[in-house]
């Protein structure tokens, strides 16, 4: 249960749970460079259509993963101030031109070419944020080492993830306990104490749990070793794998033709951005 | 040792959920406003120190990547290749430090610090915005600013914290090797 | 005679950081089918013997061995770790670090996975597996939905998968609490019988591994063969206790009585002990000649816990309705098994997690709403895992962290920090790195580093967990020294015998409610109670029930009572 509340695993039966990791993890890679490679106005909308579409195909309801949402917008909304107070005249400096609607005070003229500009920001990250949550919520996290050891990774590699899946919840319920028996012995990490002494005590907090992850290191490598893991050099079979069916390639086909066709029309005329001003 | 490759399997493992703990669960304040201190940079370059540039960079990359996926969000790959970068190179001068065998004297502190400061700026100041820039088109002094404030709050918790904690942690082993046990 | 399985022959071993060898002149042979118990003190040289068994020695951990050691027809000490892994399957005294896998399942298939099985294969065996150690129906599962004797059945699983030919146990009954731990040996019971494979078992509880079977006990000290005994014979000397190992309880009794104990009366199961009438008598006897003790005259309340209810989050309630009282000067235990709510009581008392409902008073005054600090100069906690607790690298800093924080001069501070060290026993340790310290008197450490707050509650997590008798011993008379000196002290544990010698009260958790609050003696002998909250009868009872005497409670008593009198004019 913890161990799938870290990235909010949600059981359901449904086409996209139905794929498997390696469709699943191929296709949020290919769908995310597609997304950072645009800069296309079109592109980025017809992204964000089949982004919503494969949300609805996993029937995840939108209230299990509202705080993902909320987090992601007010993160966006913070971007946007900001890169509003950095540069009011990025826009002017993306499109060429300048049309100014109205005029704030100093340097802050509010432009068309900026909030267009500020649009395309926004969009191009929320198009990829259905597709990570559909990922993180429709994949079952036994099946991403698996998935990465297909998809070309060393299975080490991939069980070295499996294996900070697995011990998060530990670390985290270690953590928790060390810092209460600390707090019982005065050492506070609040706002009340002095930087330098709130410094040392995260110090004081942090010893023992650093000291007891190493010895778990320790137990768990010969626990690994006992039961014969690095044998062979280059390959292991995986439990919970699944075969790839004709579904999974459809996607992952698709996938590719996304990341292809994105590409082609943004760049098209040449230019990685959608011009509306000229 | 002989078990040297599972060892660092189970060390990236453990790295990035130690990684992943303190990025999302630990909020220590920083003295200013609306700002943590992230304390899994001083873990990072710990660990790295002690594993080498392979394990620090997966460990950077994995411990990133999971912090944002679990956000919800897509992983801004830029600022986590950053984190990737810092973990390799930090873990560049892990030969020369040998902290396993219980040393960690002046020369190795500055060593050690000096590896931080390069990575952190190398990664924050010119990675991370030069990233931002090229994918996202951002303004490049939003990025730079955000990237020099990154790299000074990231260096600062990797030396100071990072630099009490590696020498808490020698003196813990300095005794070894010389056990008689009755 | 058929070919022993495992044969050491002059067998030795040296670790490379250490001075001196750890095993000398091993000769030992252990046939297919046997069922061996190694026992020894903490630093025999027990658990060295199991890791050249499974070839962690001298491959992860690296020596120089002398001598011959041949497994299952293969010459260990220079075969390979991966080579005796299918020869020898060792379930690993921490289950958390064996389990590895992220389900119950993947964990059961990870050797599997490792030697490339294919996928149909694997699922079939893993089903099989599961089936035998009795966990299909929790394939999903993770980790941490399961209880420590579940982690254990995986970890067996994880093992068979290989069908070695040898089981090997490290310390099993470690981290269970006391029935989980008779269900495990049960359980190896079982599977051996079912297999026909060899077990070797490594711990140094024997009343509880002798709960069923073994055909041989192997007594470790000091890095040397001891004794090589079936267990009637063993039992029937005074090696055991020699070597710093407990003997069960009901033969202390009865030789406390005066009967005699011989291999012919077959002493391993308390259930099946031979006993004459004369025999019999003479435990009477025994019982009816104590003086009767006199009650303790009652003291005031310390801690006061009223109607308290609590839950971590709004849809589960860990905690219903708990309400108790300590009286001042008390030794008490919190027993019950894993996740009835015990350690979360300790972290209300502690003021760790706020009240939702309740309240808590101490000596009177209502703490409810005061905040950890505060209540920490009243209520010390110690945690189970010392190295959890420690983060400084010198004794002395370590416990004048608490001082510390309080902003007092530095005079004061060593005044108090040296006070506290002197009552620990640890003053002349005061300049020592901690790192150099045993097991123990970290504990120790931590415990000072506790006192220096001037609690006078101290709660202690499993203080003895994973101690062999004489450190048991050490911790639990040090505790009892404290007490003496006026400190109550309450304590979480999962042992019967500490709970009954040092802790007259006990207080019983069950599914997070309180459902026992009476004294140890009559908690250990009420049968009913005793299967409800997961805890294990004392062979004092069996014993007292054979002879006859009731109130039973009142012959554990007498034997504490006596117990307690040999030790102290013992030392």
């Amino acid at each position: 249960m913890a161990a799938k509340t870290v990235l909010n695993y949600i059981e359901r039966k449904s086409f996209v749970h139905d794929l498997t990791g390696v469709t699943k993890l191929a296709f949020f890679l290919l769908f995310t460079f597609a997304s950072m490679l645009t800069y296309d106005t079109r592109v980025l909308l017809g992204l964000l259509i089949i982004s919503c579409l494969a949300f609805r195909f996993s029937h995840i309801k939108f209230k299990e993963v509202r705080f993902m949402m909320v987090f992601m917008l007010v993160f966006l909304l913070m971007n946007n101030i900001f890169i509003y107070l950095f540069n009011p005249d990025q826009g002017t400096a993306v499109y060429g031109t300048r049309h100014v609607l109205f005029h704030f005070f100093w340097r802050y003229d509010v432009t068309a070419e900026q909030l267009f500009y500020m649009f395309n920001v926004s969009l191009k990250y929320f198009v990829s944020l259905p597709i990570a949550i559909l990922f993180i919520s429709a994949t079952n996290p036994s099946e991403f080492a698996a998935s990465l050891n297909r998809i070309g990774v060393s299975y080490r590699v991939g069980y070295s993830v499996s294996i900070a899946l697995r011990y998060i919840p530990d670390i985290q319920r270690d953590y928790h306990n060390i810092s209460q028996a600390q707090q019982a012995r005065g050492v506070e990490l609040g706002k009340k104490v002095k930087l330098w002494t709130r410094l040392k005590n995260v110090v004081t907090i942090l010893m023992p749990l650093i000291l007891s992850s190493l010895a778990r290191i320790d137990v768990i490598s010969n626990a690994m070793e006992l039961r014969g893991f690095g044998k062979d050099k280059k390959k292991r079979t995986w439990y919970m794998a699944r075969p790839q069916k004709r579904n999974d390639w459809l996607v992952i086909g698709f996938g590719v033709l996304l990341l292809v066709l994105s590409a082609v029309i943004t760049f098209w005329d040449g230019d990685r951005f959608f011009n509306p001003f000229v | 040792m002989k078990n040297n490759s599972v060892r660092n399997v189970v060390a990236i493992g453990i790295g990035a959920a130690l990684f992943f703990v303190l990025g999302r669960f630990v909020a220590i304040p920083s003295g200013i406003p609306n700002t943590n201190i992230s304390l899994q940079y001083a873990i990072l370059g710990m660990l790295a120190a002690m594993y080498g540039p392979v394990a620090g960079a997966l460990i950077g990359f994995i411990g990133h990547t999971l912090i944002d996926l679990s956000w919800g969000g897509s992983p801004w790959w830029s600022w986590v290749i950053a984190s990737t970068i810092v973990g390799a190179l930090v873990g560049l001068v892990s030969k020369r430090l040998n902290i396993s065998e219980g040393e960690f004297g002046k020369s190795q502190i500055i060593l050690y610090n000096v590896a931080n400061v390069v990575a952190n700026a190398i990664a924050w100041i010119i990675v991370a915005p030069g990233l931002d820039i090229l994918i996202y088109a951002e303004p490049a002094n939003k990025v730079f600013a955000q990237g020099a404030m990154a790299a000074v709050a990231n260096i600062l918790t990797a030396c100071i914290i990072g630099t009490l904690l590696l020498l808490a942690y020698t003196k813990t082993i300095a005794k070894k090797g010389s056990l008689d046990q009755e | 005679m058929s070919e022993p399985i495992i044969s050491f022959k002059n067998f030795g071993f040296q670790y490379r950081a250490q001075k001196r060898p750890t095993l000398y002149d091993i000769n030992l042979d252990i046939y297919p089918g046997e069922r061996v118990l190694i026992a020894g003190p903490s630093g025999s040289g027990k658990s060295t013997i199991g890791n050249c068994l499974n070839g962690l020695i001298p491959f992860s951990y690296t020596g120089e061995c002398t001598g011959s050691l041949t497994v299952d027809g293969v010459d260990a000490p220079k075969s390979s770790i991966f080579e005796m892994s299918r020869h020898v399957g060792t379930v690993l005294q921490d289950p958390d670090g064996q389990f590895i896998g992220l389900t119950v399942a993947e964990d059961i298939a990870f050797a599997l996975e490792n030697d490339c099985v294919p996928q149909d294969e694997m699922r079939e065996t893993v089903r099989k597996v599961a089936e035998m150690v009795g966990i299909t129906e929790r394939m999903e599962y993770a980790p941490h939905e399961l209880s420590g004797g579940q982690k254990q059945r995986v970890s067996l699983g994880g093992v068979m998968v290989d069908q070695v030919k040898i089981l090997l146990f490290d310390e099993p009954l470690a981290n269970l609490d006391p029935a989980t731990g008779k269900q495990a040996i049960e359980l190896i019971d079982d599977i051996q019988k079912r297999t026909d494979t060899t077990v070797v078992i490594i711990e140094h509880r024997l009343e509880d591994v002798l709960w069923k079977n073994v055909d041989r006990i192997i007594l470790v000290s000091e890095g040397r063969i001891a004794a090589d005994l079936k267990p009637d014979d063993l039992l029937s000397t005074s090696l055991l206790t020699e070597h710093g190992i407990r003997e069960p309880l009901y033969l202390t009794a009865l030789k406390y009585a005066g009967v005699e104990i011989t291999p012919e009366k077959k002493p391993a199961h308390v259930d099946t002990v031979v006993l004459d009438e004369s025999d019999k008598q003479k435990v009477r006897d025994w019982f009816t000649s104590a003086p009767p003790v006199p009650a303790k005259p009652e003291r005031p309340v310390l801690l006061e816990v009223k109607d308290v209810t609590f839950g971590y989050n709004p849809e589960t309630v860990t905690l219903h309705d708990i309400s108790f009282q300590i009286r001042e000067g008390e030794m008490l235990s919190i027993v019950g098994r894993n996740g009835a709510g015990k350690s979360t009581m300790s972290k209300l008392i502690c003021g760790f997690e706020p009240l939702t409902q309740g309240k808590v008073y101490f000596k009177g005054k209502d703490v409810t709403n005061d905040t950890i600090r505060e209540r920490a100069a009243h209520i010390g906690y110690v945690m189970q895992n010392p190295n959890q607790m420690i983060s400084k690298t010198m004794i002395f800093d370590e416990v004048a962290l608490g001082v510390r924080n309080q902003g007092l001069s530095e005079a004061e501070i060593r005044e108090k920090v040296e006070e506290s060290l002197k009552i620990c026993g640890l003053y002349p340790f005061r300049n020592w790195p901690i790192s150099a310290l045993s097991f123990g008197q970290k504990k120790r450490v931590t415990i000072a580093s506790v006192l220096v707050m001037g609690p006078e509650l101290i709660i202690l997590d499993e203080p003895t967990a994973g101690q062999d008798f004489k450190h048991y011993t050490e911790i639990m008379e040090f505790l009892r020294s404290l007490n003496d000196q006026g400190v109550t002290v309450v304590m979480i544990t999962h042992d019967m015998h500490l709970m009954l010698e040092y802790t007259p009260r006990a207080l019983v958790f069950n599914n997070g409610r309180l459902v026992c609050d009476e004294a140890s003696s009559v908690v250990l002998c009420n049968p009913d109670l005793v299967k409800e909250a997961a805890l294990k009868e004392t062979s004092l009872f069996t014993l007292a029930n054979r002879c006859g005497i009731t109130p039973p409670e009142a012959f554990v008593d007498r034997f504490i009572d006596a117990d307690r009198e040999v030790r102290d004019n013992g030392r």
